[in-house]
């Protein structure tokens, strides 16, 4: 195992799942936010048209991949801005065009399937220098622009009216999602292959927002859910296949370890979400009528057992149904 | 919290001009022959039945809807050359201020302050005072760290209008801000909303229920059908929505959805 870190393939493949898991879920959370989260999936099938246009015409498949999934985020784009046909709907032709056109090319091609199946399910550990470098520059594209225009961005997709009146502009800030959204799938290609492209963007932020408060937390914990999940499961793909001979694929090993983050944030979020909405204080209205409790030999106290949730100037201690209010001697049902 | 009237020489002067102004969706003439003058530190609120065209009027005095004809200017300035938009506070009509990602009181308000930011520049030492001021402006400052999906809908409408004050802006405009709000949170509402006329903004309010606003209130617009039909001083709620439309049924741009809160056998009151 040690030796096959030392080995110069394995660096590179690394790299390749520390730089993609790092960037991913940066505009990985931005489409969260709109609740696009099908949208990398989407512009992965377009890209297989693009992987695909690259083995028929002997171009570089990474550089057509970019071109055709950029085209297809500004095609999307359109589409949505011009609000004819629903988001959904325009993902769903995204998807069936893409990969219908993608197999119809390669078939043209005459390479058949395994060379097209190198990049829908990736193929990290073969990735080249100069593959390497494209990575890391697009990369660090996705990560400055991501994270340098956090405002503008979250603000856009908080609110497109609000930003709008506030002198954003808006459209220019949408195509720039789509086009980062991208050139993301592009890059996480080699790593997790295009069918799994979108779930190293999307899953690292469902597990970050189960424990965040806030959209910064968010990105910030989806980054490092990415990152640790890129490395920790190439490496696991590596012990098992050296190991154990059994031959595990990085790609799946990287996504299903994502999901494992977010299995075992899920019950934590639930739990804080319950209890944030049990200790709610309840609306303080005027009201001029009360109950009073006549018999009652339980004593309410910070320390009885009872959720103490805050009213007005008080607080009602519930249980059994009933909110009870401490009030000289007696209880009021509030 | 920039207080200052748009221009401290001429107290009077217009803030927002339209002239002759109409708007057009999809081919349907929906606001037609609207003249609107509001002038310098003016509480105006616009009322009509639903489907008046209220918020239609406030989507194209902000430039969010295109005007088919007539003219805007928004302190003397027409709209297509207007670039001072941190003197504009706007609180879109919402069901609330959360999305699909969890986000921070501050963070939501702090986004409103983009108004006055550009490019990559960090957020300054005034950047976060003026979040800081919304924040205790509205009544929410102890929430500032709290996601926005816990907070009850009133609460959410604070954080709204807490992120237009945060840029500082001169004129709001305020669409259905009470909509769906408790009486508390009406009251912490038209609180924050008094404090900001006192210091000179001018405000124009859609609403349906002025309720803890209606002392704030100078002046009423009512629009019928997308036409201006009263424009002077305070009226009754009731007036405004009752007098006006004798005929049964109802005369609005929703083709024929009913919703099943409204009633065709009696008067509707907003």
């Amino acid at each position: 195992m040690i030796e096959l870190l030392r080995e110069p393939f394995m660096q590179r493949a690394l790299l390749a799942a520390l730089v993609t898991g790092l960037a991913a879920p940066v505009i990985g959370t931005y489409l969260v936010q709109r609740r696009l989260a099908l949208l990398g999936d989407g512009l992965g099938h377009v890209a297989v048209t693009g992987v695909a246009l690259g083995l028929w015409t002997g171009f570089a498949p990474t550089w057509t991949a970019v071109a055709v999934a950029v085209l297809g985020a500004v095609a999307i784009e359109a589409i949505r801005d011009r609000g004819h046909t629903s988001g959904d709907l325009a993902l769903a032709l995204l998807f069936y065009g893409g990969l219908a056109g993608g197999v119809m090319i390669t078939g043209l091609a005459e390479q058949g399937a395994v060379t097209l199946q190198r990049y829908l399910f990736g193929s990290i550990t073969s990735i080249s220098i100069s593959d390497i470098w494209f990575t890391l520059g697009l990369a660090l594209v996705i990560v400055v622009l991501g994270l340098g225009l956090l405002p503008q961005l979250f603000t856009v997709a908080q609110d497109q009216d609000f930003a709008k009146v506030a002198g954003l502009n808006v459209r220019g800030y949408n195509l720039l999602v789509a086009v980062l959204a991208a050139v993301t799938v592009t890059v996480a290609m080699r790593t997790v292959g295009l069918l799994l492209v979108s779930a190293l963007m999307i899953v690292p932020v469902a597990a970050s927002q189960q424990l965040a408060r806030s959209f910064r937390a968010t990105i910030g914990g989806a980054v490092a859910v990415g990152a640790g999940a890129g490395v920790g499961g190439l490496l696991v793909a590596a012990y098992l296949s050296e190991e154990h001979d059994l031959t595990v694929a990085p790609g799946p090993a990287i996504v299903l370890l994502a999901l494992a983050c977010f299995v075992a944030t899920w019950p934590v979020g639930v739990l804080l979400r319950r209890r944030q909405r049990r200790r709610r204080p309840f609306p303080a209205l005027p009201t001029d009528e009360h109950l009073v409790i006549d018999a009652h030999d339980h004593v309410h106290g910070p320390d009885c057992g009872h959720p103490a949730i805050p009213h007005g100037d008080h607080v009602d201690y519930v249980h059994d149904g009933h909110r009870h209010a401490p009030h000289g001697e007696h209880y009021d049902e509030h | 919290m920039s207080s200052s009237p748009s221009d401290p020489s001429v107290p009077d002067s217009p803030v927002i001009d339209l002239r002759d102004g109409a708007v057009v969706i999809a081919g349907r003439p929906v606001l037609r022959r609207v003249d609107l003058t509001v002038r310098s530190g003016e509480f105006v609120t616009l009322l009509g039945p639903n489907g008046s065209g209220k918020s239609t009027l406030v989507r194209a005095l902000t430039g969010l809807r295109p005007l088919a004809r007539g003219t805007l200017t928004l302190f003397g300035t027409p709209l297509e050359s207007f670039r001072d938009w941190h003197r504009l506070g706007f609180v879109p009509q919402r069901a609330g201020a959360a999305s699909g990602v969890p986000t921070s009181v501050r963070e939501v308000v702090a986004s409103g302050r983009l108004t006055r930011r550009r490019g990559l520049r960090p957020a300054s030492r005034a950047d976060r005072a003026a979040v800081e001021s919304a924040l205790e402006l509205v009544g929410l400052a102890d929430r500032a760290k709290d996601s926005v999906a816990t907070l009850s809908g009133g609460q959410q409408q604070r954080v709204l209008i807490a992120r237009a004050l945060a840029g500082g802006p001169d004129l709001f405009f305020l669409d259905e801000p009470t909509a769906g709000v408790d009486l508390p949170n009406q009251q912490a509402l038209a609180g924050a909303l008094h404090a900001l006329s006192e210091a000179g903004s001018t405000i124009v309010l859609v609403t349906h229920e002025l309720g803890p606003l209606a002392p704030l209130v100078d002046r009423t617009v009512v629009l019928r059908d997308g036409c201006k039909v009263y424009d002077g001083p305070p009226l009754a709620v009731d007036d405004a929505h009752g007098h006006h439309h004798p005929e049964a049924g109802r005369h609005d741009h929703h083709p024929g959805v009913i919703a099943p809160m409204d009633r065709r056998d009696e008067e509707v009151t907003w």
